[in-house]
């Protein structure tokens, strides 16, 4: 790494652009009667090397998100001159390879689509950008794009959300484009919450025309733009006990579960609450 | 002759237009509301009726001069004097007056909605004038409001700021006394000395004797002790100041000989023993680890012959005056402590003898604080071992912090998602599980199928479709244009943003002016007196004025905004619609009683 220059190019027009690729192959292989992989590629490829053609200092860097790994496998401004986005496939092709290399599970069809490691991704977009950011001539405006199909793994909720927060508070915004059958609740918060903008495409034979319409401008671009709005998001939360949605009730100090009723132990963390009314520092509070 | 107590006082007096003037006379009558004056002759045009609210004031002449007037001053300038027979009739109609000018005033400040007697304009001190004239220059608001309703005529002065009270005593708290602080330079005896007899003046304000109580305990304590028993008041303060004037010739030989002479003297001229031991309990509260001793040496000040030259060689005094030697630093030091401590008592500096005793009193209670010494012995020991333990070897203090044990983090996401899905429209259908036909090797396999064959063939070509990519625009502007009835649920914008500025203001003025109009309006309920009735009735009819008024306004916007701005005026249709249901009710309740008395009788 180039030791940090003092004074960095400011400069509103150049982009850094991180795309998350969702890599899943069960979720490929389920939908590809629809839409293959390989036609994904292309339309993906040809935005991107439209990023590139935009300026001349725009920067892309591809992640790839296995089920088992994530990977970076393509960066812009690697090579000595602006590579074209196709170099990305033999990168693409090691990083299957090595993702299943690392299953375990060797036959479990019927299972379920099971999701990426969207957490991993979003991290790793985020270190690129915070290396960005303290090294290098240029301060770029950083985005990313997450490209994403498979359903969203409730098991990583903690991670993503703190990737969602960091993301926000280095006011990096999070777009989301989400080419799976469902939408993805954690995509919504994702871009709700850093300011992006989420996109479930119709018509995914045209994926290149949504992603060149809405997600192509840069971010100061983006101010004198109309982009699909977020419709809003339903922050109501539903109780972990009985999953309705609750307007009032009880939340574990500790971990901030939802109870609709007063509980003796946190089925989340373990904590035990006292008695209301006591002063025992774990008890649940009413909001 | 009449009595104070009396309602009524009857006297026979002179109505005078001036002093000089010689007067009509008649009789005068005080109650306790009002005086009349009614003249002998009953052709005279001199006849008076005038209440006591409308009297500022009430002047008199003297016991034993030639006249005996008295002088009611009128709030618009006017004046009645009359002249009395004789003092002791003049006298007590004075002390009614008096009585009945106050007695005016505070109903008129106190219970300004008496009811059946609509006091027009209140009797209000300048300052309460002052800080309404504030609070509406302050908040535009509000002043809006004021003078749509005050000047409107539909409230009164004293109803509109009623329910403002807490408004009204926040800014008044919102302006505490401010404290001042004492002075921060330190009262050096600057002798006034006149060159020609031996004569020295101090100069000894009750704030440089506050000070000079804060600062010296000693001081405190002898006056305290000596006045007015032992001394006067001035001879303390003279032995005081030159007991001053010795220390600041800094010749201690003398005034370790005057000392001697004089032990009252001595008092002021020997170290101060409280703060003495004031320093000694300050000092223990230092951090124990540091030894102030072993610090003495590395200041090199404190050394003859080290640091800054000196030329006095009084060091090499005798023990016995060691007492008598002040040093300038200590004295710094105690001044610093004093001034940054402020002003701890709040009493009038006037009285010196309460100043001192208040002054001895908060001493008291500090010492008293940390008297017990075993205590403070104990908390310096444990605050020893603190600063001294080596961390390495100790175990955790406090109990250790248990590590977030989340066993299951899918709940936060579900506890989530059914909202968010239905936020988007998905039906639960649309949420069902892919199910995945073949096996991970296969996935992987098709995958990399994938990946090289479009590594061989290349981008397919063209990109996209030109009747796929017209769809795509199509769906997406009307998904945008679309996005436009969303407004409100997104609580980053207001629906009052979209609206023209015209409107928006309209629809402000008109939700604040309803809600004062509806706080006053059921605040006057229950009717019990007919000033309320006539009250809720001016209220009422001040809200269907602005009730049209709300329907033009939706119905000038445009159609696109008209859903928006009726979903905003529906609760203040709402609310006035339940007040005048309230009021229509509250009237055919009336009529039926007043109905229902000749019926029962």
């Amino acid at each position: 790494m180039s030791p940090p220059v003092p004074s960095k190019i400011l400069t509103d027009d150049v982009s850094l652009l991180m795309v998350l690729i969702d890599t899943n192959p069960h979720f490929w292989s389920s939908i590809k009667p629809h839409f293959s992989f390989s036609k994904f590629l292309s339309h993906v490829l040809a935005f991107l090397n439209s990023i590139l053609l935009l300026n001349q200092l725009n920067q892309v860097v591809v992640i790839a998100t296995g089920i088992n790994a994530c990977g970076y496998v393509f960066d812009s401004s690697s090579g000595s001159v602006s590579q074209r986005a196709e170099s990305l496939l033999p990168k693409l092709e090691e990083f299957a390879e090595n993702d299943e290399s690392l299953s375990e599970r060797d036959d479990d069809s019927g299972n379920g689509v099971g999701s990426s490691l969207l957490s991993g991704s979003l991290s790793m977009a985020l270190c690129y950008i915070q290396r960005v950011f303290r090294s290098g001539p240029l301060h770029p405006q950083p985005r990313i794009l997450c490209l994403h199909g498979s359903p969203d793994g409730p098991g990583q909720y903690v991670a993503i959300m703190n990737s969602i927060f960091s993301a926000q508070r280095s006011m990096v915004p999070i777009d989301s484009c989400v080419v799976g059958i469902q939408h993805s609740a954690f995509l919504q918060q994702a871009s709700y919450i850093t300011g992006g903008v989420y996109l479930k495409p119709q018509q995914l034979d045209g994926l290149f025309q949504y992603l060149a319409t809405v997600f192509a401008t840069d971010l100061h671009s983006r101010n004198f733009l109309r982009l699909p709005k977020p419709v809003g998001v339903d922050f109501r939360a539903s109780c972990f006990c009985h999953k309705n949605t609750i307007d009032m009730g009880f939340i574990c100090s500790v971990c901030l579960s939802i109870f609709c009723k007063h509980q003796k132990k946190c089925s989340t963390c373990g904590s035990t609450f006292g008695q209301a009314k006591t002063h025992d520092p774990s008890a649940s509070q009413q909001r | 002759m009449a009595d104070k107590q009396q309602q009524v006082v009857v006297k026979r007096a002179r109505h005078k237009s001036s002093v000089k003037d010689p007067g009509t006379p008649g009789v005068l009558k005080l109650t306790k509301d009002r005086f009349t004056f009614m003249p002998n002759d009953p052709s005279s045009p001199v006849k008076h009726n005038v209440e006591f609210r409308t009297i500022k004031g009430h002047k008199f002449t003297k016991d034993g001069t030639k006249q005996a007037l008295l002088n009611l001053t009128q709030d618009q300038g006017g004046n009645y004097i009359f002249e009395f027979e004789n003092f002791p009739d003049r006298n007590v109609c004075k002390d009614f007056v008096a009585s009945a000018i106050a007695l005016s005033g505070e109903a008129g400040r106190t219970v300004p909605e008496k009811p059946a007697v609509p006091i027009q304009d209140e009797q209000l001190s300048a300052a309460e004038m002052e800080r309404r004239i504030k609070l509406l220059q302050e908040d535009s608001d509000l002043q809006k409001l004021h003078k749509q309703f005050v000047i409107g005529g539909i409230l009164s002065e004293a109803e509109f700021w009623a329910t403002r009270k807490k408004l009204l005593e926040q800014n008044y708290s919102r302006r505490p006394k401010q404290r001042v602080a004492l002075k921060n330079d330190m009262w050096s005896t600057k002798p006034l000395a006149d060159g020609q007899s031996n004569r020295v003046t101090f100069n000894l304000t009750p704030e440089i004797i506050l000070q000079i109580f804060a600062e010296k305990p000693a001081v405190r304590q002898a006056y305290l002790n000596f006045v007015p028993n032992k001394m006067t008041e001035k001879e303390f303060w003279t032995k005081y100041s030159r007991a001053e004037y010795l220390h600041s010739t800094k010749n201690v030989i003398a005034a370790a000989a005057e000392a001697a002479e004089d032990e009252e003297l001595a008092v002021f001229l020997k170290q101060d023993d409280m703060l003495v031991n004031e320093a000694r309990k300050k000092i223990r509260q230092v951090d124990p680890t540091l030894d102030m001793e072993a610090d003495e040496g590395d200041d090199y000040m404190h050394l003859p012959d080290h640091g800054l030259p000196r030329n006095d060689n009084k060091d090499v005094l005798d023990s016995q005056y060691e007492p008598y030697r002040r040093s300038f630093s200590q004295h710094l030091n105690q001044h610093a402590a004093v001034v940054l401590q402020g002003r701890v008592i709040d009493v009038e500096l006037g009285d010196t003898r309460s100043v001192a005793e208040a002054l001895a009193r908060t001493k008291h209670a500090e010492l008293a604080k940390d008297a017990s010494d075993v205590y403070l012995d104990k908390e310096r020991l444990e605050r020893i071992s603190r600063m001294t333990e080596i961390e390495d070897l100790q175990a955790p203090r406090d109990p250790a912090v248990a590590p977030l044990s989340i066993k299951d983090p899918r709940d936060y996401f579900d506890s989530q998602q059914a909202n968010a899905f239905s936020t988007l429209g998905d039906t639960v259908s649309g949420a069902k599980q892919l199910k995945c036909s073949v096996s991970t090797r296969e996935a992987y396999c098709s995958l990399k199928e994938c990946i090289s064959e479009i590594k061989f063939q290349g981008l397919t070509e063209p990109t996209i479709n030109s009747e796929v990519a017209f769809k795509v625009l199509n769906g997406l502007a009307q998904n945008i244009s679309s996005n436009k009835y969303h407004l409100g649920r997104n609580p980053n914008e207001s629906v009052l943003d979209s609206l023209p500025k015209i409107t928006r203001e309209e629809l402000l003025l008109h939700w604040s002016s309803i809600q004062e109009l509806l706080k006053h309006f059921w605040s006057s309920y229950p009717i019990t007196t007919k000033y309320l009735l006539t009250k809720a009735t001016k209220l009422k009819d001040a809200m269907s004025q602005i009730y049209p008024k709300l329907q033009e306004i939706k119905e000038s916007v445009q159609s696109d905004l008209r859903h928006q701005v009726s979903l905003l005026v529906q609760p203040m249709l709402q609310a006035l619609d339940a007040a005048f249901a309230h009021y229509d009710a509250d009237v055919q309740n009336r009529l039926a009683r007043s109905g229902e008395r000749p019926n029962g009788f």
